[in-house]
């Protein structure tokens, strides 16, 4: 009787606060649909279609999105365990996704997984080297990571619009778009009739690594450690935060700036402006969602995959802007953020 | 005497592009001064410039200006109910609020203004040569022929500093910002305290957005404060948390974004996107300079 209340206790402290945080949100949203006007019903029916509704919804549109939102959200993840926060994906994602264009261009003389290995680590280095300053920043002058990388987002977004206007636009000159990477830099699709790609699995590996690296390492203990109390760490764990910090959101960058890369090698195939709806800021609802769980962070990641393609399908057939379930992701925020506190 | 035109036409474009700045940025001031880092004033600024552009649509500029300090208001009470009350992290709160802010005004804007968007025909707040002042040499012409709602600002300062260094209020917010358990235990009520710095961070992020709607652009377009909130930020820590010191960071910031516009003119090789990133470069430069040099609040960014 005590073991499954203790059950039923461990059920709710892991799915419960989840649970009621996405409940929350799709409740506001249907709500305030309602208040401004727009045809709620029409408008749900459509997000759920363009989510889950068929197979090109879940194959081409909502696990295409997932992909993103897992590797950012265990990006964040990595950065918020060691207690930094990276609010700046969405420009480490666009430093990637420039590095993974630039790259993608010249390879097209490799065989194919040599290219791809190349574009994608391209991508890699180039998030962490734009989490580098933000880094310093924190070591030399003290100044928090929050805005420094939040900075850096509207950097990035202007070096994009340069690159597709400069240095990278495509030969014909017609649009601000790059010419389209080499067939050998793309991922592989997963099937034959969509668009989902090698990157799924990628990122599931990832996310697979990080679960033992933060359960069964020494280094995951000294994340853990250092999130939950610098001070305490470095005086009886004789741990250095500040290094385990900046480490944690160098991977951090480097993740994101993978995800930009996975991102024109799996999708786009191109660069040009506005790449990223907004990913790095939904990654950081999903990484909350999943609880900075890698388990966790899949699962969140498929959710707010279908959200994402749902919002398309919800402004082609009733109308409703996609920005709209941005209001779903900031009340699962908020909820998460108040259930957090009270929990603790 | 070309030089001297542009050099007004540059001082003036300065100090329009720094007047929502310097709104936002004293607005923060107040709220860090308690101890609270608000993130949201982004969304509190967006939601302010669709609430400017709303209500000047139906009452003229003056009744844009008062919606706009509203909904400013409200976006900053689900902030502070958040932080203040429920006691969350502040950070994540305050992207929240943004991305809040960012959904909901795309929504209305799209449902009030059609697909197509705001038109450009808004009433707006035209430049008002003061008397006397404006015939100033240089001076004149670049501060005092501006948009009324840049008066306010300049009232706004030397009434922010006697706020917070005359009265004792001010004393409460910054001892609350310090130390809000000693604050407490000297019998300040420091929730109360931050509620009312937060509010009137709000009302303040909301008249920056109405200066960037009826002062500036003449129309709403969806995020199209971008970032300006998060400049502020770091227009406060630049301005060492003083009025006047970010009164005068944030002229610095109007300058970086001016800037463009003179370059625009005379005909230069350097990509425009170039001056489109500079105000964001200097932003960091005068984190990292401004930084360990000005104390900031003790207190600030903590959950107790």
């Amino acid at each position: 009787m005590t073991t499954m209340l203790l059950h039923r206790v461990g059920v709710w402290r892991a799915f419960g606060p989840a649970a009621l945080a996405l409940l929350t949100g799709l409740l506001l949203l249907s709500a305030f649909l309602t208040l401004a006007g727009y045809d709620t019903m029409t408008a749900l029916a459509a997000l759920w279609d363009g989510a889950a509704g068929s197979r090109y919804a879940i194959f081409s549109a909502t696990l295409v999105r997932a992909i993103p939102l897992l590797l950012l959200g265990l990006a964040f993840a990595v950065g918020a365990r060691a207690g930094g926060f990276n609010i700046g994906m969405e420009g480490q994602f666009a430093a990637g996704a420039i590095a993974a264009t630039w790259s993608g261009l010249l390879v097209g003389d490799l065989p194919p997984p040599v290219a791809v290995t190349v574009v994608l680590l391209s991508g890699g280095l180039a998030g962490a080297a734009w989490m580098l300053v933000p880094v310093a920043m924190r070591l030399r002058f003290g100044v928090t990571e929050v805005i420094t990388t939040l900075l850096l987002n509207f950097v990035a977004e202007a070096t994009v619009s340069w690159m597709v206007a400069g240095p990278l636009q495509e030969a014909s000159g017609g649009y601000p778009q790059s010419d389209p990477v080499a067939v050998a830099a793309r991922l592989p699709r997963l099937l034959p009739d969509a668009r989902l790609h090698a990157g799924l699995l990628l990122a599931l590996l990832l996310a697979a690594l990080l679960w033992v690296a933060f359960r069964r390492t020494g280094w995951g203990f000294r994340l853990r450690a250092v999130g939950a109390g610098p001070t305490a760490a470095s005086t009886v764990g004789g741990i250095a935060p500040l290094r385990v910090l900046a480490g944690a959101l160098i991977l951090s960058g480097a993740l994101a700036g993978l995800g930009g890369a996975v991102e024109v090698s799996g999708v786009s195939f191109a660069l040009y402006q506005q790449l990223s709806p907004g990913y790095g800021f939904t990654a950081i609802a999903v990484a909350l969602l999943g609880r900075l769980h890698p388990g966790g962070i899949v699962l969140a990641a498929l959710f707010f995959g279908g959200l994402e393609a749902g919002a398309g399908a919800m402004q082609r057939d009733a109308g409703v802007p996609a920005v709209a379930v941005q209001v779903v992701q900031a009340v699962v925020l908020l909820t998460l953020v108040i259930l957090a506190r009270r929990t603790r | 005497m070309i030089d001297l035109e542009l050099a007004v036409a540059f001082g003036a474009a300065t100090v329009r592009v720094a007047t929502p700045l310097a709104f936002a940025a004293l607005g923060e001031t107040l709220v860090q001064r308690s101890g609270i880092i608000n993130l949201g004033i982004e969304g509190a600024m967006l939601a302010g410039a669709l609430g400017a552009a709303v209500g000047a649509m139906i009452g003229g500029p003056l009744a844009g200006v008062m919606v706009a300090s509203l909904v400013g208001v409200v976006v900053a009470t689900v902030f502070a109910a958040v932080v203040v009350s429920a006691r969350a992290d502040q950070i994540i709160t305050g992207t929240a609020v943004t991305l809040g802010s960012i959904g909901l005004t795309g929504v209305v804007a799209r449902q009030y203004f059609g697909s197509g968007g705001a038109g450009l025909d808004l009433p707006t707040l035209a430049p008002m040569a003061i008397p006397g002042l404006a015939k100033l040499p240089l001076v004149g012409p670049v501060f005092f022929v501006q948009s009324p709602i840049t008066y306010l600002v300049y009232c706004l300062i030397p009434i922010l500093a006697w706020l917070l260094f005359g009265t004792r209020f001010g004393l409460q917010l910054r001892a609350t910002g310090e130390s809000a358990p000693s604050a407490r235990a000297m019998g300040v009520r420091t929730a109360r305290v931050q509620w009312i710095a937060i509010l009137l961070g709000g009302l303040l992020a909301g008249l920056a957005g109405a200066t960037l709607v009826l002062a500036q652009v003449g129309t709403f377009t969806e995020k199209m404060t971008a970032g300006r909130g998060f400049i502020a930020i770091a227009i406060v820590v630049l301005g060492r948390w003083q009025p006047w010191g970010v009164a005068s960071a944030a002229l610095l910031f109007g300058g970086a974004t001016a800037l463009q516009y003179l370059f625009q003119a005379s005909d230069s090789r350097i990509p425009y996107q170039f001056f489109l990133a500079l105000p964001y470069l200097l932003a960091l430069a005068a984190l990292a300079l401004a930084y360990g040099r000005a104390r900031s609040p003790a207190g600030l960014g903590k959950v107790e």
